[in-house]
C-alpha cells in the first residue's frame, strides 16, 4: 500500500518467560490509511496489544524481543530508530490512549501539568502558552470548567473524565495516528457511549487516523471503517467493517460471532460457543493456531498454517476451508 | 406485586446501608452509603431473572443481601415461606443450601491452597450431608456434569483456565443441589469465546435441575439473552422491571432507553440505524444521592417535579414495573 501512512510488514514479537519463549506476535502485516478508523479485534493474548506497543518499542526489553518486522511511519521505519529518535515519534505524531486511565495518568502530578508537558515537550511552548491549550484541550474533550480543573489531580476525576483527560493528551500534539488499546473496557456502558460519541466527533473534526484495539466486535461495528481480527497471534481476517460482519469467513470469526448475544435478538437462540481456550504457543505453528478448535478443520489445516488469502475486495482470511462451503478452498 | 403461587423468592422494601466512619480508636458514623434503598421485585420458580446496571447501581450488594451474606438494613427477603432476614444460626445455615453462588471473578473466589476435588467437595463436608466415600463420588459427578474430566479433582487452581475455573466455581455452587443460584456476573471475567460456554453450561443445568437463577451483570445483551425478566437498577433503585422483550421494545424509563442505546450491536448497519442517547455527566455518589428521583441529574426529560417527589415503582402495565413519572409517556 502506497498510500498508508503506516505499513507494518512481518512483525514477530517473541517473551522470554522461565518456560520457553512465548511467540506473541507472529509475522503481523498491515497498513493504515491516512484518516482511515482500523479496529484490531481479538481476545486476551492474542498479540493486539503486543503489535502496537512493540511498534512504539513501549515492550520492556527483555523479556520482550522484535525478532523480526517492520514498522514504516511515511517511509521510516519506527524498529530501527534509537530510543531518542522514537521520543520524538511517541506522543507528537503517534500518540496512545491506554485502557486504564487511572494506572496510565500520574497520580502525584496535576492533570494540568501532564498535558502541558507534552505541548513543552514537543511543540517548544512556553509554560504559559502550554496552560492556555491545555485548558482548550479539556474543553474540546468535554470536561466543563476546564480551566478549574487544570490544578485538580487525576484521583479527583471519575473514571469516565479520566478517560477524557487522556484522549485530551493524547489528541494534544494534534497526532496523525491515534493508538486506542481498549480505552472504553474499563468503563461503564453509558460511559462508553460517551467516550465512543466524543470520539466519533473528534475523528470527523481533527481527521487522524485510529487504530482501535478492542475484544468487544459491537464496539468495532460502531467505529471502524476497517477490521483486522487476530487469533495466536496471527491476522486470521481482515476486510472492510460492513463486509467483515455481513460475510465474515474465517471460522474463529464466524465463532465470534456466534458466541456474542445481541440486545435486539428476538427469541431464544443458543449462543455458539468455540470449544477449548485460546492457544499460548510456545513455538511458532506449523499448523494453523485454530485448528485445534475449529470444526472444519481437515487435513491440511494440520500440516501447513495458510496465509491471508484474498476472498473479495480488500477482504482476506487465513483459512484453507471455504466456510460457506466446508470445502476446500 | 401480586401475589402468585410460583414465587420462589420475594424480596420486599430490601435496604441496606453501610455506614461511614471516621475515626482511629473512637468511631464515629459521619454518613451512609446507600446502596440499596427500598427495593421489591420477585423471582418465579424455574426462571432467570437479570439484575442490571452499572457499576456502583448495587446489583451486586442487592444478590449478597438477598443470601444474608449481608444482613439487610431492613425488609424481608421471603425464600420458600422462610423469611431469611429474621432466620438465623441453625435454621438460616440448613436454608443456605438451597441458596448458593457464583462470583465473579474465578481468580478470586478459588482457595489457591485447595485441590478442585477439596473445592466442590467442601459444601458436602460443611454440612456433613455425606460421607468421605459419597462425597469423592459426587465431586467426580460434579465436575462431570461441568464440563471437567472428574480426574482433575487432584489439581489445583492455577493448573487452570479462566473459563475452566468459572465451571469449578459452578460444580462447588452446584455440590448442595440448590434450587437458587446468584450468579454475580459470573462471565464479565471472561473471554468472549469462553462466555458463551459458561452461559450454554448454566443454561443446560437450569434445565436439567429446573433451577432459579438471579443473574446479575452490567452488559445489557447478555442479561436480554439469558433472562426471562429483567430489572434495571440505577443508584440503588430499581427504576424498571419487565419481561425482556418488552423491556427492549418498549421501555419506559428514560434510563432504560439511554442504557439499551448504549449496548454496541455487533452489526454496523444495525448500529449505524439505532437513535443514540448519550446521557449527560456521571452517577452521583449513593453516599447522598439526589433528591427526589435519583435520576434527575442525568434525565434527558426531567422536571422540576423530579427533584421534589421521588416516583413510585408501580405497575404501569401488567407485569411492566417502572419509577418514572413520566412513563406513560412511552406507554
Amino acid at each position: 500500500m502506497s498510500d498508508a501512512i503506516l505499513d507494518v510488514k512481518e512483525l514477530e514479537v517473541t517473551f522470554k518467560t522461565p518456560d520457553g519463549n512465548i511467540h506473541a506476535v507472529n509475522g503481523v502485516s498491515f497498513g493504515l490509511k491516512e484518516g482511515e478508523t482500523l479496529g484490531i479485534v481479538g481476545e486476551s493474548g492474542c498479540g493486539k496489544s503486543v503489535t502496537m506497543m512493540s511498534l512504539l518499542k513501549l515492550i520492556p526489553s527483555p523479556p520482550g524481543m522484535i525478532k523480526n518486522g517492520k514498522g514504516l511511519f511515511h517511509g521510516n521505519d519506527l524498529l530501527k530508530m534509537s530510543n531518542e529518535e522514537i521520543r520524538h515519534i511517541r506522543g507528537s505524531q503517534i500518540s496512545m490512549i491506554f485502557q486504564d486511565p487511572m494506572t496510565s495518568l500520574n497520580p502525584v502530578l496535576t492533570v494540568g501539568l501532564q498535558l502541558e508537558e507534552p505541548l513543552i515537550l514537543h511543540l517548544g511552548m512556553t509554560r504559559n502558552q502550554a496552560r492556555e491549550r491545555a485548558a482548550e484541550l479539556l474543553n474540546m474533550v468535554g470536561i466543563p470548567n476546564a480551566k478549574d480543573r487544570l490544578g485538580d489531580f487525576p484521583h479527583q476525576f471519575s473514571g469516565g473524565m479520566r478517560q477524557r483527560v487522556m484522549i485530551a493528551m493524547a489528541l494534544s500534539c494534534s497526532p496523525q495516528v491515534v493508538i486506542a488499546d481498549e480505552p472504553t473496557t474499563a468503563l461503564d456502558m453509558t460511559i462508553q457511549a460517551q467516550i465512543m460519541d466524543l470520539v466519533r466527533r473528534l475523528r470527523d473534526e481533527l481527521g487522524m487516523a485510529i487504530i482501535w484495539i478492542t475484544h468487544d466486535l459491537g464496539v468495532v461495528a460502531g467505529l471502524a471503517q476497517r477490521v483486522i481480527v487476530m487469533y495466536g497471534g496471527f491476522i486470521i481476517e481482515e476486510a472492510p467493517v460492513k463486509e467483515l460482519f455481513a460475510n465474515p469467513q474465517h471460522p474463529y470469526t464466524l465463532g465470534l460471532l456466534g458466541s456474542l448475544p445481541r440486545v435486539d435478538e428476538m427469541g431464544h437462540h443458543r449462543l455458539v460457543s468455540i470449544d477449548g481456550s485460546p492457544p499460548v504457543l510456545y513455538e511458532k505453528p506449523n499448523h494453523c493456531p485454530f485448528a485445534p478448535r475449529c470444526k472444519w478443520a481437515m487435513e491440511k489445516c494440520w500440516k501447513e498454517n495458510p496465509p491471508l488469502l484474498g476472498i473479495g475486495i480488500e477482504h482476506r482470511a487465513a483459512c484453507w476451508v471455504d466456510t460457506r462451503t466446508g470445502s476446500a478452498r | 406485586m401480586a401475589e402468585a403461587n410460583n414465587v420462589l423468592l420475594r424480596v420486599d422494601n430490601l435496604v441496606k446501608h453501610f455506614p461511614i466512619r471516621q475515626g482511629i480508636i473512637i468511631q464515629k458514623q459521619v454518613g451512609v452509603v446507600h446502596a440499596v434503598d427500598d427495593i421489591s421485585f420477585d423471582v418465579k420458580q424455574g426462571e432467570t431473572l437479570g439484575l442490571v446496571g452499572e457499576s456502583g447501581c448495587g446489583k451486586s450488594t442487592t444478590g449478597r443481601t438477598v443470601l444474608q451474606l449481608y444482613r439487610p438494613t431492613s425488609g424481608s427477603v421471603i425464600f420458600d415461606g422462610v423469611d431469611l432476614v429474621k432466620a438465623k444460626g441453625e435454621e438460616l445455615r440448613h436454608m443456605r443450601r438451597k441458596l448458593q453462588m457464583i462470583f465473579q471473578d474465578p481468580y478470586a473466589s478459588l482457595n489457591p491452597r485447595m485441590t478442585v476435588g477439596e473445592i466442590v467437595g467442601e459444601p458436602l463436608v460443611v454440612h456433613k450431608t455425606a460421607s468421605q466415600k459419597e462425597i469423592e463420588e459426587r465431586v467426580a459427578n460434579l465436575l462431570e456434569l461441568v464440563g471437567l474430566n472428574p480426574t482433575f479433582s487432584s489439581r489445583y487452581p492455577h493448573e487452570f483456565s479462566g473459563g475452566q475455573r468459572q465451571r469449578i466455581g459452578v460444580a462447588r455452587a452446584l455440590a448442595l443441589q440448590p434450587s437458587f443460584i446468584v450468579c454475580d456476573e459470573p462471565i464479565s471475567a471472561l473471554d468472549v469465546s469462553i462466555q458463551a460456554q459458561v452461559v450454554n453450561l448454566l443454561e443446560d443445568l437450569q434445565k436439567q435441575f429446573s433451577l432459579t437463577y438471579l443473574f446479575i451483570a452490567h452488559d445489557l445483551s447478555m442479561v436480554r439473552h439469558i433472562s426471562n425478566r429483567i430489572a434495571v437498577m440505577y443508584l440503588g433503585i430499581i427504576v424498571e422491571l419487565a419481561d425482556g422483550e418488552e423491556l427492549y421494545l418498549k421501555p419506559l424509563h428514560p434510563y432504560t432507553q439511554a442504557l439499551l442505546s448504549a449496548v454496541p450491536i455487533p452489526d454496523p448497519i444495525a448500529d449505524a440505524r439505532r437513535e443514540r442517547i448519550i446521557l449527560k455527566g456521571d452517577v452521583p455518589s449513593p453516599v447522598n444521592p439526589p433528591s427526589g428521583c435519583r435520576f434527575r441529574t442525568r434525565c434527558p426529560i426531567a422536571e422540576s417535579i423530579c427533584a421534589e417527589v421521588q416516583p413510585h415503582f408501580r405497575e404501569a402495565k401488567p407485569g411492566h414495573f417502572v419509577a418514572c413519572h413520566f412513563a406513560e409517556r412511552f406507554l
